[in-house]
């Protein structure tokens, strides 16, 4: 969960990044590190494969500004989406103050998804959360290929609850933004409520 | 869920203060003492030279990686990691339920001395600990009448 340090006027937040393997969850990050002052972000840390999966994390220290004296940052992290690494998901879990699920547009990724949001589910209620009030934000990525399926069909059956969702090129840049600020927001907004 | 921690300027200097002690007694480059999700509460020693944010979430990463191997083999939790570089040597070990003590050490120190050192303040720890996390229940804050426009303003929605 969220940490302040009064002391030294800090308000540490964890977002992680969900969704099924070659979603696009570690190029939001990179994309964000690439596109942010040097000053306001740490070193992007990835673990990952040699063929570039995700092992078991990739972790973005970044700081948006201050508010009210305090300096606001956000610890950025993806979980491995391949299905056998579910007990490293869970761990990166653990602590965390919003979600950000990046679902992949493409038609045979339908079921990935599906899969991917009940695994979600599951261990944020195994780690005592109620899924339904946690900051989250739902990103469609991959919206430029030409088998994503219909944004409303996608939209239906992975978002009923309407929470913030966003379509999203992430690999150029589309929608990355947007989707961080949304879910820093909630969280923000979260933040004050339980004060 | 877990609890939300909140650090004061008491429990803040305090967990200051005993770093810096450890990393005195124990002869270590530096101390960084962890929140089990990886946030960084405080450190002592060289830490400027080092990338201690991202030590403290690999740490955390890394202990509780560790704390599923053992509940694999029916342990509740290794109680101390151990990490041997060709100059530096880093030990992580457990401060009651919420905190991680890692100290980064060199050819200056040993690890038996280390183990000494942690074991004599890992008390001052955990007391300083639960004192703010009883504080953060009753706690009413600047933070509580925080409003969306000044939310938006952060993040340049005005």
């Amino acid at each position: 969960m969220s940490f302040i340090n009064y002391s030294s006027r800090e308000i540490n937040c964890k977002v992680v990044y969900y969704g099924p393997g070659l979603g696009g969850k570690t190029t939001n990050l990179e994309y964000i590190y690439e596109n942010t002052n040097p000053d306001a972000k740490g070193r992007m840390i990835s673990l990952e494969t040699e063929t570039e999966r995700t092992l078991f994390f990739d972790f973005l220290p970044l700081s948006l500004g201050e508010i009210r004296g305090f300096k606001t940052r956000f610890h950025l992290y993806t979980v491995p989406g391949q299905v056998f690494y579910d007990a490293s998901r869970k761990l990166i879990l653990k602590g965390v103050d919003g979600v950000v699920f990046v679902a992949d547009s493409q038609a045979d990724r339908l079921d990935a998804n599906l899969e991917s949001m009940d695994n979600l589910t599951t261990h944020l209620t195994e780690h005592g959360y109620d899924f339904q009030s946690i900051p989250k934000v739902i990103q469609y990525n991959k919206r430029d290929l030409p088998n994503a399926v219909n944004h409303d069909y996608l939209r239906s059956v992975l978002n009923p609850g309407g929470v913030p969702d966003y379509q999203a090129v992430a690999i150029e840049g589309t929608g990355v933004f947007e989707t961080l600020k949304a879910v820093a927001k909630q969280v923000l907004v979260e933040l004050k409520r339980n004060r | 869920m877990v609890q939300s921690l909140i650090l004061h300027d008491e429990e803040f200097n305090a967990l200051v203060h005993t770093a810096t002690e450890l990393c005195k007694t124990a002869s270590a480059r530096a101390v960084l003492l962890v929140d089990k999700d990886g946030q960084l509460l405080a450190t002592a020693g060289d830490d400027q030279a080092l990338d201690a944010l991202s030590i403290a979430s690999l740490t955390a990463g890394n202990v509780a990686a560790t704390d599923g191997l053992a509940k694999l083999l029916g342990e509740n939790e290794f109680g101390e990691l151990y990490h041997q570089g060709e100059k530096d040597n880093i030990h992580i070990s457990a401060a009651g339920e919420r905190v991680l003590m890692v100290v980064i050490f060199n050819h200056r120190s040993s690890l038996g001395l280390v183990r000494l050192r942690v074991q004599q303040v890992v008390d001052t720890v955990v007391a300083t600990v639960r004192r703010a996390l009883e504080r953060t229940t009753v706690s009413s804050d600047a933070l509580s009448d925080l409003t969306v426009s000044e939310i938006d303003a952060l993040l340049g929605e005005e």
